[in-house]
Parts: structure tokens; sequence; C-alpha cells
């Protein structure tokens, strides 16, 4: 019987040390894990790192997952998060083409909208900065892909948990 | 706080944890440590390779139950130890590798001999350290030691720059060790052990399933006297060979691809089965879906990730096999009265009975026969090491071993070349015990150089070759399932008796049985190294198997 492939949130506290990154990400290629995101960055700790991976899988994919991360001595906290209490983020920024003045009065239009900012202007093109949940910033990038996306860099999502 | 070098700060810091033995060889980038051993007590046993260093201290860490230590210059040096390090972290073996490395100034740089070690063996040690400061040294030698040794065992590797070694600093050496994101859990969380109980007190077909986990956590009586009360058969895994002496009438010896006819048989009609301190690999379990489908599966493993890797069990438990065994056996002691007799052990009877002719055991020199007699011969404690291969598999079947750590063959990692320089360091942790490698000639090549060492350190050990001149597993295979087109396998014939006389060890010919043993007997009076080259029929199969991707049901048994 094949359980259903969810998306999962883990967040993990690690050791803020050179190499941690390398022991944890190769671990899932050993085992066999496919990431969807990693995202990693300071903590209120400067000793302590979070690490926050998105992975498509079933529950015992993730359980197994879980189980492998801490065991790796440089880890100190896994927890899968709950999409329900959890707060999450991502960032985007959006090269996108302009052709004239319409398509650029546009996309500040949608820019807005989306509550998301130009950070950059040049006579050929714009740069937008998202954020929001991984839907709205795939749903902007739907919309801005009509005027014709030239880069597109993503940060992976990052997540905590709820009060 | 005292004033030392790194290297003087290492070798202190390994006499603080007892070592008494290094198997290692030196090189450019390590050289700042061997002028410090020069003055210490810790005995240095050189090794030919660095691959058979690493094999040596993985053998006298399981003849010894203590960390093996082996120690390997930068570079080729380092990377030469990789296979004996991922040896023993596939049979979770305790290990503290050292490694030298190019000063830090010119890590990164494609220095001479510079390699990125720690990248390298990070799928393949419970930890790696890279201390960039001589006063780190005390600690990470702390820490290293507590990782290897606790938990599920495995090998730490410490790599060690130069200019670390050289540098002085104010050491401070601790007595305890604290790693924040490392706590095995030893004791069983209590409601599963309830569960366990309630399980095994319902059971009328109860089968213990051990594993090399029951040796490593010293675990052996505690799983004879569950087995005995419950009056439940046991099957081993390849590494948990040993686990309960084989003469015991409960054991069913090891399970598997080339396991026992009873065990494989009788593992199948089991309702309950307690798996204890094991993996459930391919190589013991067969084709995985078919492996107790009906069976209700309780898993103890002091490791969480076992559990439900690759086999979805009924009731875990996480703890110390030892730990959690008495307290699962004290709690069933009081529920159950000891039975002489019953059913399922009518039955145990019954197949015994059944398959006693079936296996055809051969006479003379043949392997099946030949390892039974040997086993006559030997004392109880005598240890075993195996290479691997045809030698192995016949070493497992037809040798039965009665004490736990007497028996040690790279189970995980399949190591040709693994059982001779474990032999040399089972002899070094064991110097009063007989020592025996049973190997097959291919394996014998791969690291024979070690006569070297087992002659000039005088460690006698025994090695019996059963010399097919073939890769003979690999044979086994294409003659079965390949319609017989060899590819590869064909060795040649080598004069092992003549390769021993000229490291300096004694060499034999055999040429029947009766000599055979008269030679061992000899050997084992002896004190230099005895290679016995035993020729055999380059057609001897190993039977019972069950083909790779099937069932245990589908044992062949001839």
């Amino acid at each position: 019987m094949k359980s259903r492939v969810m998306t999962y949130i883990i967040s993990t506290i690690v050791e803020n040390k050179p190499g941690v990154l390398h022991k944890a990400s190769n671990m899932f290629r050993c085992r066999d894990f496919n990431i969807d995101s990693i995202s990693v960055g300071p903590t209120e700790r400067e000793d302590l790192s979070r690490m926050t991976i998105t992975i498509d899988g079933d529950k015992a994919t993730v359980e197994q997952l879980v189980k492998q991360l801490s065991k790796l001595i440089d880890v100190l906290k896994v927890s899968v998060l709950s999409p329900e209490s959890t707060v999450v983020r991502e960032l985007a920024l959006v090269k996108l083409h302009v052709t004239d003045a319409k398509a650029r009065s546009d996309i500040i239009n949608y820019a807005n909208v989306f509550r998301s900012r130009v950070v950059d202007v040049a006579s050929g093109s714009i740069t937008i900065e998202v954020t929001g949940s991984p839907d709205k910033i795939d749903a902007f990038l739907t919309l801005a892909s009509t005027f014709g996306i030239k880069e597109i860099a993503r940060t992976g999502i990052t997540a905590l948990v709820r009060g | 706080m005292v004033k030392m070098s790194g290297a003087q700060a290492l070798i202190e810091a390994l006499y603080k944890e007892k070592v008494e033995v290094i198997f290692g060889l030196p090189g450019g980038a390590i050289i700042p440590v061997y002028d410090v051993l020069r003055d210490s007590k810790i005995r240095h046993i050189l090794g030919r390779h660095e691959q058979s260093v690493a094999h040596m201290a993985d053998g006298y860490a399981r003849a010894s139950g203590k960390v093996g230590v082996c120690m390997a210059t930068s570079g080729p040096g380092a990377t030469n130890l990789v296979t004996g390090i991922a040896n023993a972290y596939m049979d979770s073996a305790p290990m503290v590798a050292i490694t030298g490395q190019v000063p830090t100034s010119l890590i990164g740089k494609d220095a001479f001999q510079e390699v990125d070690i720690i990248g390298i063996t990070t799928p393949i040690t419970k930890h790696n350290y890279q201390p960039r400061h001589a006063s780190e040294i005390p600690n990470t030698i702390k820490m290293a030691f507590h990782i290897a040794s606790t938990g599920r065992p495995g090998p730490v590797l410490i790599d060690l720059p130069k200019n670390v070694q050289n540098d002085t600093a104010d050491m401070i050496f601790p007595n305890k060790v604290e790693i924040r994101g490392y706590k095995p859990n030893k004791f069983p969380h209590t409601l599963q052990v309830e569960k366990v109980i309630k399980l095994l007190t319902k059971a009328e077909k109860p089968i213990i399933m051990a594993g090399g986990g029951i040796i490593l956590s010293n675990a052996s009586l505690k799983l004879q006297a569950m087995a005995e009360l419950l009056l439940a058969p046991v099957v081993t895994t390849f590494m948990g060979k040993g686990s309960i002496p084989e003469n015991h009438p409960l054991s069913l010896g090891v399970l598997g691809m080339h396991g026992s006819a009873e065990a494989n048989r009788l593992i199948l009609e089991a309702d309950v089965l307690l798996a204890a301190g094991i993996r459930f690999s391919d190589r013991t379990t067969g084709k995985i879906e078919e492996f107790c489908q009906d069976t209700k599966i309780i898993q103890i493993d002091i490791d969480p990730s076992e559990i439900g890797k690759n086999k979805t069990v009924d009731v875990p438990i996480v703890g110390d096999l030892n730990k959690t065994l008495t307290m699962l056996y004290d709690s069933l002691a009081k529920l159950l009265e000891k039975k002489e007799d019953n059913l399922w052990f009518k039955r145990v009877r019954q197949i015994r009975e059944e398959f006693k002719d079936k296996i055809d055991q051969g006479e003379g020199l043949a392997p099946p026969n030949l390892l039974k007699k040997l086993r006559e011969v030997l004392p109880h404690n005598s240890i075993i090491t195996t290479e691997v291969g045809q030698n192995q598999m016949w070493a497992s079947l037809y040798f039965k071993v009665y004490e736990p750590r007497t028996f040690i063959s790279s189970g995980g990692l399949g190591t040709m070349g693994f059982g001779f320089p474990a032999s040399i360091g089972a002899k070094v942790a064991k110097p009063d015990v007989p020592v025996l490698d049973i190997a097959g000639d291919g394996s014998f090549m791969m690291t024979s150089n070690s006569l070297a060492t087992s002659i000039s350190e005088k460690i006698p050990v025994i090695v019996v070759i059963l010399n097919n001149s073939m890769l003979g597993m690999v044979a086994q295979w294409q003659r079965m399932f390949y319609k017989r087109r060899y590819s590869a396998v064909e060795l040649g014939a080598y004069n092992f008796e003549k390769l021993a006389k000229a490291f300096g060890a004694q060499g034999f010919r055999i040429g029947s049985l009766e000599e055979f043993i008269k030679v061992v007997k000899s050997a084992l009076k002896s004190e230099v190294t005895t290679v016995i080259d035993v020729p055999i029929s380059p057609e001897e199969n190993v039977f019972p198997m069950v083909p790779a991707g099937k069932g245990l049901k589908d044992t062949i048994y001839r």
C-alpha cells in the first residue's frame, strides 16, 4: 500500500559550524531522499543555525528522513511542521522584460496587488521582490510570465511555528 | 592546564582513553605524531597497506569490545583507509581513525598529498573532525572515543593538519564529554515494553532473530535466557553468529541467502518474531515483501533510524539491547512458566530431522566436511575470522561458534581481504586464544602482504586457504545463473606455501584431511604465523542458497 505523497516542511536546529550543511545535504543524497528546497540561516543564538527543508514524500519517507537527520551529531532538533500552525514564507526576485511604458505600468500595478515591491528598474527590464507563501509566489509568476520572465531567484521556504 | 604540542596532546589523550595499540602506517603529514609515538608506551603495529591497518583495528575492536585505533598519513594514506572505515561503518565496529592532513595554510590548494578526507568519509563515518587549532585536540579525542563506542558503535575520523600537530597550546584534558546533539537513548519506553510483553505471552510459535547488536551490547546471556523462557528457537543474522552457542538446542543457525535450511524454513512459520539488533539486510531476509508477511514483528534497536527502514514492524522499541532484554525478561519471568516442551518445539525437532540428510556435507577436503572437522580440533574460545565469498559462507554454515566475539567477518560491506588483517588485530586483542582466518585464494591475495606485519610483530595467526584458483562465489553464480559462462573468475593456481615461506611464515600445502588436521594441531602449538593452503575443487558450490531477489521459501538445498 503506497501512502499519499505530500509536501512536508522539516525544521531543524543545527550547530553553526562549517561543514554541517554538507553533512546534512550529503545524507539526503546517500539515502536517496529528494529535497524540494532547503534554506539555512542564523537563529537568535549565534552558535545555532536553522535549516528549513521541504520534501515531497509519503509518511514513511518523512519518518525515516527525520530519524536519519536526528542521527547526525551536529543536528540538535528536528521537527515536522504542520501547515495549519506554521508561518511559511519564501522570497523571490523576478526580473521581467519591459517592452513599453504600458507594460511597465501594468507590472507595477500587479506588483502592488501582490503587495510586492519594485526593487530595480532598467531600460529593458524591471525586477520585483515578492514575499509570501510559495502559492502566492507561484501565482505571481504565472501572471508575470505573460510579460516574459528573464530570470528568477527563489530562496526556498523558511518557516516558524505560530505562537 | 599544560603546554604541549598538538601531537603530544594527541598521544596524551589516547593514553587517557586507555589505548594500548595503534595500527598504522606513517607518511609526511603525520610525522609529528609518529615522533611523539616513538617515546610513548602505546604499541604501534606497522601495517603494509592502510586498508589492512583499518581492518586490523576493526578485528581488534570486535574481538575485544574496545575501540580500535588506526592511523595513516594524508592523501593516499587516508584514501587507502577508506575501505576499512566503510567496512567498520557497515558492521558498526567501534573505531577511531586518525589521518594526517596538509597544513591549514595549504588546505584547498590541491597541495601535495592533499585530499578532502572529511568530505570523502562523511557518508561512512558516524562523525568526523578536523581540528584547526592544537588546543582543540584533547576534547576532540574525548568526543571521538565517546561517539565511536556508545549508542550504535561506529568509526569516527579525526583529520589533523600538520601545523596543528606541531603548534603548542595550553591543553585542557576534559574528564567528561558533553555533545549536545548526541544523546543515545539506552532505556526503552515502558509503554512499548508492555506491548511486547503482551505479544510474547500470547505467542504460540515465537522465534527470535538475533543480530550483531546482541554481540555489541554484550546481551548474549540475556538472549539465551529469553529463548529458554519462551522456548523460542533462535535464528541469527550473519552478524549475529555467536550471539547464542550454536550447539544450543534452540539455535537454528544463520538465516538468509546462505542460511541454514531450518532457519530459513521455521522463520516463515513463526507467529511472533522478536528481531533484536538487526537491520533486515537484503542478504538476510531475501525478497523483503515476502519476509514474514503474516508474522507480528517486534524490533529492538539502539538506533531509531533502523526501525522501519527496510521493514515495517508492529512493535518498535528503541533501547540498548542488554537493558531492554533484561527488562523484558524480568517481566516475562513473572508471567510465564518455563516450558520443557510444546508443539512448536516439536515442530523444530521435526524440521531438523527433515533436513538432516538433505544437505550434502561431502567428505575429505570438501569445505563443509573440512570445517566441521576443524571445529572438533579447536578450543571452544578460538576466534575465527573469514574472508569474503564462498569461504565465508561455508564458515557461516558449517563452523559452529560457541561464544560471542569469536566469529569476525565482513558482513555489510563484504570486503575481500578483510579476514587476514582482522585476524592479526584479533590476536593482538586476545594473544592467548587461537586465531584462524578462513580464507579464499582470491581474498587472501588482496591483503597477503600483511604476512610481513604478522611475522615482524610476532603475531602468530593461522590462515586456512580454501584454494579453488577461482573467485569462487562469482564462479558459482556464473555456473548456476549464467550457463557456466565463466567471465574473469579464473585466477590461476598459486603456491601459497612458498609465498608464506618467503615472508618467514610456516607454509603447508595439504593433500588429505588427516594431513590437514595434523598441520592445524601443530600450528596451534606454534608461535609463528602458519599458512595452510588447501586445494579444493573449483566446482564446489555453497548450499543452501536463496537466489538473489527471491524469498526464503525459494531456498535451494543442493
